[in-house]
């Protein structure tokens, strides 16, 4: 019994060199040393062996007897030597409250002097940055390859990202999502009737809610039996009405979506007329108080 | 030759009593205590992986064009962060077999604390004299957390920017404070400046696993040094003598062919299913997004809870008092957390028991505890699944919105329901206990009797 | 006992009424004599006995609630003129229509037309006015990179970026990676349900190859093994609980069970 044990043992252990040779040889051969799934077998089953091979020596072949031992107590001696040591040295201060105030000051004040450095992370106290986008007014709106949207390339039933000219793509105020919708189903406050020549309007494409980019536009092929266009977030889900202003109607987030402000220019392309109507991106504690600067 | 090593080392650093200890060290023997040790070897497997990967990833935003084997993004403008790990899965011989490893590694990771966890509760390993290794154990939980966030996060691919874009919203809705917190982390209006990249690296290659490990140590002396709990037996003193098999010859084979086993596991899966295709994902820009993204699982409960929170922020006048994320992202799991930290400590209040336990509950001895535990969890799974609510659209066509609304009502109802029938369930066993136990008082009684004439 | 019978008995009533609901309201009605009819001639019959209770007689549409249609139906549907050999063509092969009911998302569930029917149908409804005809794509002449590019700004939000599907408020998105290039190059121009219709200005010819040449390399260059469903962490997440750690919890009842029998 002992002896078969013992061969079973050894035959893993074989195989477990095998497959770890197997493993070194694939990966001299260009093809195999590419692929995945052959390297994993080969160093997976090496190992799984090596386990099976230590598992069968723990089973059948190590002799082990239970043993006990006591659970520590506490030293209650050694707590009361401590304990003494402590107060005894405690006995020699006369102003031991003027010290410990004094002791505490230093120690707040050096650790705070300490993690001072850490400021220069970031601008801390300037929340100003938040609020800033590239948009201003006139600037153009061009697509991912810097080519002006021109107003009567907008078509219906369809969205388009756009990013201010010569600006950074990546900026959080960047990209804004562009859509014609029927002028006479846009519900925008009064002060924003301006903001949407022709009916094309544009938003920050930054979800308020989590900051993921809004990049689903439903709109419904035959409006009378199906949802009305709709802005989507695909992290949670949040949608906002193009017509109404980016107002939201499904989903966790608080905030419509800033509206940018349009214009035609001369040659018939589309530019920005102003900022984000309110800062972009997710919301912080002075999100409703600020302006997009 | 053994025998000469350890003279060698004894004459040097007197170690031999200790090793002596070390070797006779007693396992109790229950496969559930074996569950720690799992996350303990995934954990062996990521610093083994991870160190490989340093040594071939880029901690870089600097924008450059692909040109490498893969065919689809070649000519692609991406950042040499992100252009580095295609090149581990593409270029780099085992490359990819390493980084799918780590990431299997790292979910499994997560899982078998998780499982470890869970045991140590529904069995009141957590009491005195064990309160501070489970507050250890649960910090490295917390840890572990971030720990992979930062790791997928600083590929920059699609899915990991837009899971930085979530957290950036997360640290912004801190009230007062988040805009200041979100700069300093980001270090410039998200997506933030060149070298919040070199951030995230150093936090994910040494500050927080620093911070595990430390734990780690701390976590495994602790275990030694008050030894394993014990499940009752019938006729030891189980709360002042611990017996199981000493770790040499008893345990070591066991243990290191779990050690290695796991490592199997994690290569197998490494090797033959494919996690994080990042090349699929493609790089990443702020205004890009696809549907369907999630974060890994470990964090599944986090996007469950930000979906859930109908959308409201709560402000006095112009005021945004509680930006919207913070539900989800931030109290929610604050307050799990906080749930599972301070339950030995309410339960001590409660139950008035400060004695020292060795000995463990099985879940039945201890309903209240049991029912409860099972009903948080049953909470926290619930948002858990909520997260994945897009996907199951996607599978079995139940409409998004409809799948919303019913997991809010069974996060009220069902909980409580989970908490009355598990209390009903340990009740009925805990009787079931008893009825055996009669029968088997009166069995004796009856053979003693049988035998007493003769 | 008698009340398990009377609930299999309800159980399976239920069963039949939702197969029932499943199934479209009045089924497809075809001329005796199919066969022998003239294609523009079986479409117009097809038509006017299938899908005039929506689109209205002729195609004209059903555009108000109030309004009844030919046969007397109540459905809502678009008029049909202009829309073209493209969409009809689309609609039919997909088996997105005909619609049970109006108000419900088209799913490609069942195909009731033949091709023969298909054709007769497309021909009919390309012949009630100037739209556009069945487009005819050339993934080959697409690059895949390019493809990659147009596929994540157009398509990823709601396809998921390795055409997965996904979801958007209000509608279900279906999956591509195996959908016909023909189909794929349909929907991008008809914009079907709640889907954008990208006209050739907003996205070309030549870059709609890219986008199919995309769509259906998914998995061709792939590497690192079985893809789990290529949508990331999900199915990440359930082979981590439901391969590795139950693998695990096995392999520590193994260890620990053998353990006890000593």
């Amino acid at each position: 019994m002992r002896r078969r044990s013992e061969t079973v043992v050894a035959l893993l252990l074989f195989c477990s060199a095998a497959c770890a040779v197997a493993f070194v040889v694939f990966y001299a051969i260009e093809k195999l040393g590419r692929n995945t799934q052959y390297m994993g077998l080969a160093l997976g089953g090496s190992l799984a062996f090596l386990a099976a091979a230590l598992i069968v020596t723990g089973d059948r072949l190590v002799e082990t007897e239970q043993i006990e031992e006591e659970y520590p107590l506490p030293d209650e001696a050694a707590q009361e030597q401590v304990d003494e040591l402590v107060a005894d040295t405690g006995r020699r201060f006369t102003r031991k409250r003027l010290l410990g105030t004094a002791a505490g000051l230093a120690g707040a004040s050096l650790g705070a002097a300490l993690i001072t450095p850490a400021a220069s992370l970031g601008p801390v106290l300037d929340t100003d940055p938040l609020t800033r986008t590239p948009w201003r007014r006139g600037r153009r709106l061009v697509d991912t390859h810097g080519t002006p949207l021109r107003a009567d390339e907008v078509d219906p039933k369809t969205f388009y990202t756009a990013y201010p000219e010569g600006a950074d793509h990546d900026l959080i105020g960047s990209p804004v999502i562009v859509a014609r919708l029927d002028p006479g189903r846009l519900r925008l406050p009064r002060d924003r009737a301006a903001w949407a020549p022709e009916g094309i309007v544009a938003y920050s494409k930054i979800c308020t809610h989590a900051a993921c980019a809004v990049s689903l536009f439903r709109t419904p092929r035959f409006p009378p039996t199906q949802p009305r266009p709709a802005i989507v977030c695909p992290c949670h889900y949040s949608t906002f009405d193009p017509a109404e202003a980016g107002k939201v109607i499904f989903g966790p987030a608080g905030r419509p979506l800033p509206q940018l402000p349009l214009m035609v220019t001369a040659a018939g392309e589309l530019a920005a007329g102003g900022n984000f109507s309110g800062p972009v991106g997710p919301s912080w504690s002075e999100v409703r108080n600020r302006r997009a600067t | 030759m053994l025998r000469r090593a350890v003279r060698t080392l004894d004459e040097r650093t007197g170690s031999a009593p200790f090793l002596h200890k070390a070797l006779r060290y007693v396992f109790p023997d229950h496969w559930s205590f074996l569950l720690g040790e799992v996350a303990l070897y995934a954990f062996i497997v990521l610093v083994a992986t991870g160190v490989y990967l340093t040594l071939y990833f880029e901690p870089s935003l600097g924008k450059t064009v692909y040109h490498g084997t893969y065919g689809p993004l070649r000519g692609m403008q991406m950042s040499e962060a992100y252009k580095s790990v295609v090149d581990i899965s593409y270029d780099v011989k085992a490359g990819l077999l390493i980084r799918q490893t780590h990431h299997w590694a790292a979910d499994v990771f997560v899982a078998a604390i998780v499982l470890h966890l869970l045991r140590i509760f529904f069995t009141g390993a957590f009491r005195k004299p064990r309160d501070l290794t489970y507050l250890i154990g649960l910090m490295m939980l917390g840890l572990s957390l971030p720990e992979g966030y930062a790791g997928y996060s600083m590929v920059d691919d699609l899915l990991s920017g837009m899971g930085l874009a979530i957290g950036y919203s997360v640290a912004l809705s801190i009230p007062v404070v988040g805009a200041n917190v979100g700069q300093l982390i980001w270090g410039a209006p998200y997506p933030g400046a060149h070298s919040f990249e070199s951030r995230l690296y150093i936090a994910h290659v040494f500050i927080f696993p620093i911070l595990i490990g430390t734990l780690l140590a701390v976590h495994l002396a602790l275990v030694a040094s008050r030894h394993h709990t014990q499940f009752r037996r019938r006729k030891a003193d189980g709360q002042r003598r611990v017996i199981g098999v000493p770790a040499f010859p008893g345990q070591a084979p066991k243990s290191l062919g779990l050690m290695v086993g796991t490592a199997a596991l994690l290569f197998l899966l490494g090797g033959l299913v494919q996690i994080n295709p990042i090349w699929l994902w493609g790089p990443y820009e702020t205004g890009l997004s696809t549907n369907g993204a999630q974060p890994d699982w470990y964090l599944g409960w986090l996007i469950g809870a930000m979906r859930l929170v109908p959308g409201f922020d709560v402000t006095i006048g112009r005021y945004t008092l509680v930006p919207n994320p913070l539900w989800g992202g931030l109290l929610f799991p604050t307050l799990v957390f906080a749930v599972i930290g301070l339950w030995p400590f309410a339960e001590r209040r409660l139950t008035r028991d400060r004695r020292v336990h060795n000995v463990l509950d099985r879940p039945r001895d201890a309903p209240w505890r049991t029912a409860l535990g099972a009903g948080f969890l049953t909470f926290v799974l619930l948002v858990f699944f909520a997260g994945s609510a897009d996907r199951a659209y996607v599978s079995y066509n139940v409409d998004y919105s409809t799948q919303i609304w019913i997991y809010r009502a069974l996060l009220i109802t069902a909980p409580v329901a989970v908490t009355w029938l598990t209390r009903r369930i340990c009740l009925g066993l805990q009787r079931s206990d008893e009825i055996d136990e009669e029968r088997e008082a009166a069995e004796r009684e009856a053979r003693q009797a049988a035998q007493a004439p003769a | 006992m008698r009340w398990r019978w009377t609930a299999a008995a309800v159980a399976a009533a239920l069963l039949l009424a939702a197969v029932a609901a499943a199934q479209p309201p009045n089924g497809v009605i075809r001329p005796s004599n199919e066969s022998s009819l003239h294609p523009l001639e079986l479409g117009a019959q097809l038509f006017a006995g299938n899908c005039a209770s929506c689109h209205g007689s002729g195609g004209r549409g059903v555009t108000g609630p109030a309004q009844r249609a030919a046969g007397g139906t109540r459905g809502q549907g678009p008029p049909l003129t202009g829309a073209g050999a493209m969409a009809a063509d689309f609609y039919l092969r997909t088996g997105y229509m005909p619609l049970g009911n109006p108000k419900n998302q088209p799913e490609p569930d069942r195909k009731l037309w033949n091709p023969r029917e298909i054709h007769a149908l497309t021909a009919y409804v390309a012949s009630l006015g100037h739209g556009e005809p069945i487009p005819h794509p050339d993934p080959a002449a697409g690059s895949v990179g390019e493809g990659q590019q147009l596929f994540t700004e157009h398509c990823a939000g709601c396809h998921q970026v390795a055409g997965q599907g996904g979801v958007v408020t209000g509608a279900r998105v279906p999956p591509i990676e195996h959908v016909a290039p023909v189909e794929i190059a349909e929907a991008v121009r008809t914009g079907p349900f709640l889907m954008p219709a990208f006209s050739k200005q907003q996205i070309t010819d030549r870059e709609l190859n890219s986008i199919i040449a995309y769509v259906r390399s998914l998995g061709a260059h792939d590497q690192g093994g079985w893809g789990i469903g290529r949508v990331g962490p999900i199915p990440e997440g359930m082979v981590t609980w439901f391969i590795a750690a139950i693998a695990l919890v096995a392999l520590c009842v193994l260890l620990g069970e053998r353990l006890k029998r000593t």
